[in-house]
């Protein structure tokens, strides 16, 4: 875990290192904050070995919480998180009883159609703008408070927030239900012979992972102060998955150093070049072919 | 609605379907004998087409543009193999969709670096210019039923080529025990990179038929791969004849479901909210599908390996 | 549990530290120039928009001598990638790290929309070149937003009015399913008071249209009324002609323009498009600027092109009128209200809702005798025209 304190207490200091600025802080909520989805989408694919396609639904869902309680006039975290959280976790739960019935590639295949319907469904909310998405005219208050307006405050829950949900995850992982988790993973045929279904067990930690990233979801909409159905686009879900990968799933940290490397990169790349994607697809499959184990794999060789 | 228009809408769902099916094949094969999950394949229906176009503006012929664009696609094909995908047969299925999805970033990007970001056209050949009048007012475009011919002839063709030939037997056992396949002395590598070049190809030549229906441009890959997708997973990881059913069955589920569902919700709801609710079902039908088919088969109507 | 290496932290840090590298050596040099953060969509289908959108611009510059107003100019292009929360993220960067002037461009309306409260809150003035949803015409309309083009809502009534003028009787309706598709529908109805048969309504990911056209053909309406950006209407237009449907007359809006009649040729000769702007308008600003843009970039510009040049030579005008003083962001706005150029439209000036009081045209696709596609002017519709939204706005 030592490599994602040494990230965490850097991401702790950079506001009094130089990198005070807002745009600065900007960037790295949003790395923080995917980062937080990352580690939710971690727990999936490296503890429960459940490879989803459709992790950037729950994210959504998070974010279209807030969206909708803002449109009754609800801004209290003390409602709108619980509710986002729930939402997200319901919404996993409810999906994740059929899709957890299949493995592999159909798992893969059948978390993106539910994350499609998500999308579609967010994009035909009229009233909340549709397609064109919904702007936020002020931040989620904390007990009436307009503190997250603050960037400093935001970046400081967003790493705190960041730092809980790894501690949780590790946490859980260590857990007997979390061992459960990764033996199923490992050998479901022996964890079978030995008395347990695994399916509860799956099914349970989807809806945690669900509920996480539905809590990440009201960050990014806080962040953005705007949500889109585009926020439920495959495309995030690859994204999320491939921060995931690019991290290693070695151990739960890579979540954290994938998404800050992939954010981060990308933003890097973005400002060399106008075509940054001729360096940034082949640095993909560089990364494939000579990075085995992800980021974490090279901090454990190096 | 009249019979004749059902029918009509009826034979669009197929030809979209066998449309479907092209670029389907390829993906299935590789997919099915290599158990590799190649996210690229969808560039390279998107180079196909890319090509064609060019080589048509070039040369001012479809026929030949289509003749030079399958070996190009061939080519380019051999060349990544070469270059990326061979090192990610033995690796795990997410390492493949990492770089492969490293691939689409970096064709996507060449290909509007070499072609600009406008979409380009490609005219429709002289000899299946026009159409046939099939109900009152709608011209039914030969190249659609050409479009379809091709697809039905190639499904035919792969049917033979997997179920009669010596590489077709071996392409199916790879598809079930490749262990086993290389155990019997037969060398797997210059079977799967056959396998995948002839997968780009046929990916390529997709392309190439859809270029004078469908806009060309940077990004065609990625709509139609996800429908690919859809495609070999309710059809059955490896099965050419499931892929061409799922194809077929998916094309109609399309095409009907967006032309009947608003009529049909009219009839329990108003007309405003039934035409828009029924377009948004309608997107989503094809994953309520698939959703549902998997939720009572999980490995799909066709699977092949035990 | 893991021993990290030297190497990784390294650089990790290095990833850190990047962007405040640039934020100094950018932020350093305070010139006495002005800086446009230009917003244009430099990725995926959309990004031929951006790309009409900049180079219309960027030529307005050349023209100018690379100056505004006299003061020597540097555009930050920025690509918003077509994501919100992405564009949220670099605009900020342009206005905190570049420290730019102003922010110009904007294909979509929900960038817009994005990015409309970070920018116009930090007190920059932000100049649409396109996005003109009627969300801030009306009652969200804001002091530092201007749009040179036009309120979306209001092409579409124009060709609700060309319809209407035409005597079509009835009329078939065919848009995607999302917001702007059914704002489309809204505003072609508000001025075409004869038979809407049928609205048909599909996904905005849409590749073939076979279904749709059986319908247009079983319907036989006079004429079809369609709104398809970018490669949904390539895609529409080409397989209209081959389904034999080129009889009934084709009326839309955004769908056959310059950006597309590359991909769309021969199809969509004869189709009908509203607009505000035509490349063969006959005014000697608008002959410079065609005759320059195709010198310098070898193909037609379309609409997204000539509001972004018009954007440059308004944003020249306003520095003019200020004397260069930028710093005074109530003086430069009111210079910008004022709009002391000339369009390369003819008539323009703003409206109370800062959205352009303009005339609208039905124009004609048209093959040249170069053998390229243009539209082109067949009548004027509306003289003048204000955006119905604009009595709803009370500018503060």
């Amino acid at each position: 875990m030592r490599a994602a304190l040494l990230v965490l207490a850097a991401l702790a200091a950079a506001p009094f290192l130089g990198f005070g600025e807002g745009y600065v802080l900007t960037l790295l909520a949003r790395a923080m904050i995917l980062a937080m989805a990352a580690v939710s989408l971690w727990l999936l694919v490296g503890g429960a070995g459940l490879i989803s396609l459709g992790h950037a639904a729950m994210l959504g869902i998070g974010a279209y919480a807030v969206v909708v309680l803002d449109d009754a006039r609800i801004t209290e975290a003390a409602v709108v998180v619980p509710v986002a959280m729930m939402a997200a976790g319901l919404f996993a739960l409810a999906t994740g009883a059929v899709a957890i019935r299949t493995s592999g590639v159909h798992f893969i295949m059948i978390t993106l159609a539910f994350g499609q319907m998500a999308f579609f469904t967010t994009a035909s909310l009229a009233a909340y703008g549709g397609d064109d998405g919904y702007t936020l005219y002020g931040r989620t208050t904390v007990l009436g408070h307009r503190w997250l307006e603050d960037r400093l405050v935001f970046h400081y829950l967003c790493l705190g927030l960041l730092a809980l949900s790894l501690l949780g995850g590790r946490v859980l992982l260590d857990s007997r239900f979390g061992r459960v988790l990764r033996a199923a993973a490992e050998n479901p045929v022996r964890v079978q012979a030995v008395g347990f279904s695994p399916y509860p067990y799956r099914l349970l930690a989807y809806g945690i992972a669900g509920a996480v990233a539905g809590l990440a979801g009201v960050l990014l909409a806080n962040a953005a102060e705007f949500v889109a159905p585009s926020y439920l686009a495959w495309q995030r879900s690859g994204d999320l998955l491939f921060m995931v990968i690019l991290g290693g799933l070695g151990s739960l940290q890579g979540a954290v150093l994938g998404a800050l490397a992939f954010v981060l990169l990308e933003e890097w790349l973005g400002h060399l070049t106008q075509h940054w994607r001729l360096i940034f697809g082949p640095l993909l499959v560089l990364s494939v072919l000579f990075l085995r184990g992800g980021l974490v794999g090279l901090l454990r060789r190096g | 609605m009249s019979l004749g228009l059902l029918l009509v809408q009826a034979l669009n769902g197929l030809q979209f379907g066998v449309l479907l099916f092209l670029v389907a094949a390829g993906l299935t094969l590789v997919f099915g004998v290599m158990d590799f999950i190649n996210l690229a394949h969808g560039v390279q229906y998107m180079l196909g087409a890319y090509l064609g176009a060019s080589l048509a503006a070039m040369t001012g012929s479809f026929w030949l543009a289509l003749l030079l664009a399958l070996p190009a696609a061939l080519a380019l094909g051999l060349l990544l193999e070469w270059l990326v995908f061979r090192h990610l047969y033995d690796r795990d299925h997410l390492s493949q969709v990492l770089a492969t999805f490293g691939v689409i970033l970096f064709l996507n990007q060449a290909v509007r670096a070499i072609w600009g970001s406008a979409p380009l056209q490609m005219p429709v050949p002289a000899l299946l210019e026009g159409g046939i009048a099939l109900m009152p007012g709608l011209q039914y475009p030969i190249y659609r039923l050409a479009i379809l011919a091709a697809g039905l002839l190639t499904a035919a063709l792969l049917w033979l080529l997997v179920e009669r030939t010596r590489v077709g037997a071996l392409v199916r056992a790879g598809a079930s025990n490749a262990a086993m396949v290389a155990a019997l002395g037969v060398d797997i590598r210059r079977l799967f990179m056959l396998v995948f070049g002839f997968g780009a190809m046929l990916a390529g030549f997709a392309g190439v038929m859809a270029a004078p229906v469908l806009s060309v441009d940077p990004g065609m890959g990625d709509s139609v791969l996800i429908l690919a997708f859809v495609v070999i997973v309710i059809g059955g990881i490896g099965s050419v004849r499931g892929a061409f059913l799922a194809a077929l069955l998916v094309g109609l589920i399309e095409t009907l479901g967006r032309s009947l569902l608003p009529d049909l919700l009219r009839l329990v709801m108003a007309a405003s909210p039934a035409r828009q609710a029924g377009a948004a079902i309608g997107s989503m039908l094809v994953y309520i599908a698939m959703a549902l088919i998997l939720a009572v088969r999980p490995r799909g109507l066709f699977p092949v390996r035990g | 549990m893991v021993t990290i290496g030297r190497r990784g932290t390294l650089g990790l840090a290095a990833g850190l530290a990047m962007p405040a590298v640039w934020a100094r050596a950018q932020g350093a040099g305070a010139s006495p120039g002005i800086k446009i953060g230009l917003v244009a969509v430099q990725t995926g289908p959309a990004a031929s928009l951006g790309t009409h959108l900049r180079d219309g611009f960027l030529l307005g510059l050349k023209h100018l001598d690379g100056k505004l107003g006299g003061l020597p100019a540097e555009v930050v292009q920025i690509d918003d990638e077509l994501r919100p929360e992405v564009a949220v993220t670099k605009v900020r960067a342009a206005l905190e790290r570049d420290k730019v002037d102003v922010v110009a461009g904007v294909v979509f309306s929900n960038i817009l929309a994005a990015i409309i409260r970070p920018v116009t809150e930090s007190g920059t003035l932000l100049i649409s070149t396109n996005a003109g949803p009627s969300t801030f015409a009306g009652r969200g309309c804001n002091p530092n937003f201007f749009t040179t083009s036009y309120n979306n809502d209001q092409v579409h009534s124009v060709m609700g009015q060309a319809a209407q003028d035409a005597g079509h009787k009835r009329v078939f309706v065919l848009t995607p399913n999302y917001q702007a598709g059914r704002d489309a529908v809204a505003g072609f109805k508000s001025r075409f008071k004869g038979e809407v048969v049928d609205e048909v309504y599909v996904p905005l990911n849409q590749l073939d249209f076979s279904a749709e056209l059986a319908k247009i053909a079983a319907a036989k309406p006079d004429a079809l009324f369609t709104f398809m950006p970018g490669g949904l209407g390539v895609n529409l237009v080409r397989q209209y002609r081959q389904a034999g449907l080129g009889n009934i007359e084709f009326l839309s809006t955004f769908t056959v323009d310059e950006a597309t009649l590359p991909a769309q040729g021969d199809a969509a000769v004869g189709f009908y498009a509203a607009a505000t702007w035509a490349p063969n308008m006959d005014n000697p600003q608008n002959l410079r600027f065609v005759r320059d843009f195709e010198a310098a970039y070898n193909y037609v510009p379309a609409s997204y092109a000539a509001q972004s040049y018009d954007a440059a030579m308004l944003l020249d005008s306003a520095v003019r009128r200020v004397g260069g003083k930028i710093a005074d962001k109530d003086a430069l706005r009111a210079a910008v209200r004022a709009a002391d150029f000339r369009s390369v439209r003819g008539n323009f000036k703003f409206g109370a809702n800062h959205y352009p009081v303009q005339d609208f045209w039905l124009c004609k696709v048209a093959k040249r005798a170069d053998g390229k596609f243009q539209t082109e002017t067949v009548r004027k519709v509306l003289e003048n025209d204000t955006d119905p939204y604009a009595a709803e706005c009370r500018m503060r």
